[in-house]
């Protein structure tokens, strides 16, 4: 593996871990946004399982790759960001809290799909049908977290930006 | 489960001794079906889908004339009759309504009518007798010092009007949100989706069709590219296989069932395939009984596919002529095996490899989807794998081979149509610009203004707008969301907001209507005309037999008077709305359905007065309608055509026209592969049951009407909750205790009965709410409730936004043991099965 490709690698797998971080995150501060907060969760699940392949594929490279995180909740502070979701829920201002939130899932899901796409193209040409596997079988969910963020947004921001 | 079939009959069947085949033989008719038969006086609580009149495949569906008179009462002492169709279900009966002394006295099914052949059901029999209640709404309310007070109907309008000029002036449109239902007639939700979506011009404005229809119609969307239910009733005298997929047909459509039971009492009868997870009376006539675990549909039907394209059962020509997306989905179930989703669907995996094999060898496959599916997890995602069951097979648009997409409401097609559920009028493209401008074009409006910069809003959504802040009026027709919605605590905190400004148009003074500011009351059934279409597009005229009682008036006026008195006008300064009546509503109707699939120009009151129930498309080349729709290709999936690019099936994303155009360039079925995904809530240590909510086959919707119809009342009076004996005897429950369901929202409490149903899983009846309770409109302080949807869970489906009430984790407790003659079943409940059922219409 070149010293180029390791590097994707490497921040690709650390933007899918934080993307599967975020994602979570997001799920638990807009809680009273039904569903954004059970389609995050869902989609937090495809990050993860990003990570992990990433990681994998990094030790038969010699990369270490720490892989997803044992616990992914954001810990102690998650009981006061959902019980502060609960209480900020009713109030129009946390409408553009929400876009706000969308929108930096989105450009981070872009990120990491350009860098799938980095590695999309350095697998065709190094003729590396490992890595082109992995990436075939995992760029089209990060291009499908993009488009939900994009739809979401599409749909709530006439409502919420007028409202205010 | 493999069934014993028909065993452990109800008392009220007999067997015919011939051949073992079992059925109640109607008088005067014999077993192979033929005669005319009138059936009098039987009692149908009893006995929901009444003498059976068996026939063979191909034959036509006997007639069989079911009437129910006031007591004492002959047909010689009616003085009309007055043509109508049923108003409490979606399989749309034609009945004929009795007059006399201006007052209705019963009804009389239409035998000349395809859908019913004269047939009527248990709440048609006996649901009129609701309209004379003497509860009914008469006089217009408004909120006075807290206080709802009886008021005349230019000082309730006049409050509605200036709340919606006051909210348009300082906000916008989007401060404006109509939420309606799947009851009212064809004509009000055509004027309501004008006034809603050009005459204030907000984006806000669905029906409680979002509880019942949304995942039918978005399942056709996502496979169709196009709302319309392909099938038609008929296919069931054509079909060698029947599969139920989570519908308990024998209680949501009764009339329908009854002609499936004829089938099967006939010769030659069909094989029939029940996926349910309680032992229903679908379950036990079905051939072969499948109980997945609640929320893994997806996972059985891929592992359905997967067996049926393993062993190659599939239509090959059929595929590459009609279908794009094949490969993707073989590709997607290629590791789906029945060993695989047997795991996961705690079903056996040689049931699965059984069921397959049913489907893959039917001839001519009919099958049918409602609430199992549509309230459940992933619901579009499952919806679309049974469209996707008959596309690889090829099963589709010949007699027999009918797909049948359901749905609860009588009207719920009407919504679709007329675009008062959260699409365009017409079925038009929200996203084509095009379809836009044809709808300015016929409303005489500019584009602009028809918000269509993103989808119409979704039900679940505009009271998420209430909850925040940023919708202030919600005008409700004819549904009770205060009972039917999930999470009640929480649509009560919205309806209470003082800065929310409510208007609740219905017949009685429900449970929401209890939170209005206005109140306006409505005729109904019976008491106005308009035409209303079931869920295999068949129109009927229903006509107004009486007057309303008091000032009621027909919803239809209510609406063009509010937007009379709003003064919308068109782009050239003339009234947007011009029409005055049913009929010219109608008129307005056919001009915007022209060239669109559900084409009405070929209808008319007089046509329907005189043909019945008819089909649509209906257009002066098809005058008789169609039975059924891709009969030659796929009609409506061209890019330019269709109304829907499609989603994705897990995040509910929207596919964009380019990338439409190239996925589907020529119009085909789009064959859309699903993955499984764990249900959201699951089972753990402090809720370790799954709860699913649904139906009895004597209760409509809140019990509104049939609450208050004796009959109907009597056989189901009260909550109740089921569990199986071995999950009941795990919990140390017995039948007839008095038990408390409770969930993280809320908790129910319900004399608990036993029945054959899956272990882990607790059912309860979504029908009751508090009208007639003392507290009127809530559960008591800190008290457990009454209503299902105080314990169920606030998450819907992401493509149809249809909510979830089948899918939560409760834990079930004991309140106080059963007491001598405590009934544990309640009153009157049919001997046979009629407790609730899990995927009953919910509206």
């Amino acid at each position: 593996m070149t010293t180029g490709v390791s590097a994707t690698l490497r921040a690709l797998h650390d933007g899918e871990r934080s993307l599967e971080r975020d994602l979570l995150a997001v799920a638990e501060r807009h809680r009273t946004d039904h569903e954004v907060h059970h389609v995050a969760t869902d989609l937090a699940r495809w990050s993860r399982e990003h990570t992990a392949r990433l990681a994998e594929t990094g030790r038969r490279h010699g990369l270490d790759l720490p892989g997803p995180p044992d616990d992914p909740a954001p810990g102690a502070l998650a009981a006061l960001r959902e019980k502060t979701a609960e209480a900020l829920g009713r109030r129009p201002a946390t409408g553009l809290l929400l876009l706000h939130d969308l929108r930096d899932l989105h450009l981070a899901a872009v990120r990491n799909s350009l860098h799938w796409e980095m590695l999309a193209q350095a697998a065709q040409a190094l003729r590396d049908e490992e890595l082109l596997e992995l990436v075939s079988r995992c760029h089209p969910r990060t291009l499908r977290q993009m488009r939900w963020t994009n739809t979401l947004i599409k749909e709530q921001a006439p409502q919420l930006l007028t409202a205010l | 489960m493999l069934a014993g079939r028909r065993t452990g009959q109800s008392p009220g069947f007999v067997c015919d001794a011939r051949d073992g085949r079992i059925g109640v033989l109607a008088e005067g008719c014999g077993p192979t079906g033929g005669g005319d038969v009138v059936v009098k006086g039987t009692d149908r609580i009893q006995d929901p889908w009444g003498a059976r009149t068996p026939y063979g495949p191909g034959a036509p569906w006997p007639t069989r004339t079911d009437t129910h008179l006031a007591s004492g009462l002959t047909e010689d002492d009616v003085d009309r009759w007055v043509p109508s169709a049923s108003l409490l279900h979606s399989n749309g009966d034609a009945m004929d309504i009795a007059v006399r002394d201006g007052r209705i006295v019963g009804v009389r099914g239409r035998a000349g009518d395809r859908v019913n052949r004269g047939r009527l059901g248990p709440k048609d029999l006996y649901g009129w007798q609701a309209n004379h209640s003497p509860d009914r709404l008469t006089r217009p309310l408004v909120r006075e010092g807290g206080r709802l007070v009886e008021t005349d109907w230019d000082t309730a309008l006049d409050r509605i009007v200036t709340r919606s000029r006051e909210l348009l002036e300082e906000q916008g449109p989007g401060a404006v949100g109509f939420y309606t239902t799947g009851q009212l007639f064809l004509e009000e939700y055509y004027t309501l989706a004008v006034l809603a979506r050009a005459g204030i011009g907000t984006n806000h404005l669905d029906g409680n069709t979002r509880l019942c229809t949304a995942t039918a119609a978005e399942a056709l969307k996502q496979t169709f590219a196009c709302d319309g239910q392909p099938g038609s009733y008929e296919d069931v005298d054509h079909a060698d296989t029947i599969a139920l997929f989570g519908h308990n047909m024998a209680e949501t459509q009764t009339v329908l069932w009854a002609r499936v039971l004829d089938r099967l009492a006939g010769p030659a009868p069909p094989t029939l395939l029940c996926v349910d997870p309680r032992r229903t009376h679908v379950a036990r006539q079905a051939h072969l009984h499948l109980d997945p675990r609640p929320g893994t549909n997806v996972a059985l039907l891929n592992a359905l596919l997967h067996e049926v394209i393993r062993t190659d059962r599939i239509d090959r020509a059929y595929i590459g002529r009609h279908t794009v997306g094949f490969e993707e989905l073989a590709a997607a179930v290629e590791q789906c095996t029945p060993k695989w989703a047997a795991e996961i669907c705690d079903v056996p995996a040689a049931d699965i490899e059984h069921a397959a094999e049913m489907l893959g060898s039917a001839k001519r496959l009919m099958s049918t989807v409602l609430q199992g599916v549509y309230q459940s997890h992933q619901a579009t995602a499952a919806a679309v794998q049974v469209n996707n069951l008959h596309l690889v097979r090829g099963m589709l648009g010949r007699p027999g081979c009918g797909l049948l997409q359901m749905n609860g409401q009588p009207s719920a097609e009407n919504t679709r149509e007329c675009g008062a559920d959260g699409d365009l009028p017409g079925f038009r493209n929200w996203q084509n610009d095009t379809h836009v401008a044809d709808l300015a074009r016929i409303w005489n409006v500019a584009p602009e203004r028809i918000p269509h910069y993103a989808p119409p809003t979704h039900a679940m959504q505009i009271f998420r707008n209430a909850e925040q802040g940023s919708l202030r009026m919600l005008w409700i027709t004819g549904s009770n969301p205060a009972v039917s919605l999930p999470e009640l605590s929480r649509i009560r905190a919205i309806l209470a907001q003082e800065r929310l400004f409510v208007v609740v148009q219905d017949l009685f003074p429900t449970e929401t209507a209890q939170w209005a500011d206005v109140v306006l009351p409505a005729a109904t059934w019976g008491e106005k005309t308009g035409t209303v279409t079931n869920a295999d597009r068949t129109v009927h005229l229903s006509e107004k037999a009486v007057d309303p009682p008091g000032e009621a008036r027909a919803d239809l006026d209510i609406f063009l008077a509010y937007a009379a008195r709003m003064d919308f006008r068109d782009k050239d300064g003339g009234p947007l709305i011009t029409w005055h009546d049913p009929e010219s509503a109608f008129a307005a109707w056919q001009r915007c359905s022209a060239g669109r699939p559900c084409d009405y120009t070929g209808l008319s009151y007089d046509r329907l007065r005189e043909a019945g129930g008819v089909q649509w498309p209906c257009t002066a080349g098809a005058p008789d309608g169609t039975a059924r729709l891709y009969t030659d290709g796929i009609t409506f999936a061209a890019p330019d055509t269709c109304e829907s690019y499609g989603k994705d099936l897990v995040t509910g994303a929207a596919v964009e026209p380019v990338e439409y155009r190239s996925l589907n360039p020529d119009g085909k079925a789009v064959i859309k592969a699903a993955e499984y995904l764990p249900p959201h809530e699951e089972a753990s240590a402090e809720y370790p049951l799954q709860l699913i909510t649904g139906r009895t086959v004597h209760h409509f919707h809140t019990r509104t009407k049939t609450g208050r119809v004796p009959e109907l009342n009597a056989a189901a009076p009260d909550v109740w909750a089921e569990l199986s004996p071995s999950e009941a005897s795990r919990q140390g429950l017995s039948d007839g205790d008095l038990v408390q369901i409770t969930t993280p929202r809320g908790a129910v409490r319900a004399r608990l009965r036993t029945t054959v149903m899956r272990d882990g899983t607790v059912f309860l009846p979504f029908h009751y709410g508090y009208w007639d309770t003392p507290e009127g409109h809530r559960p008591p302080d800190g008290g457990a409730g009454r209503a299902a949807n105080e314990t169920t869970v606030t998450d819907w489906d992401p493509v149809s936004r249809q909510p979830l009430f089948k899918t939560a984790a409760a834990r079930v407790t004991l309140v106080a043991r059963r007491s001598p003659g405590t009934g544990a079943t309640g009153s009157g409940t049919t001997g046979a099965e009629a407790t609730g059922t899990p995927e009953g219409s919910r509206t």
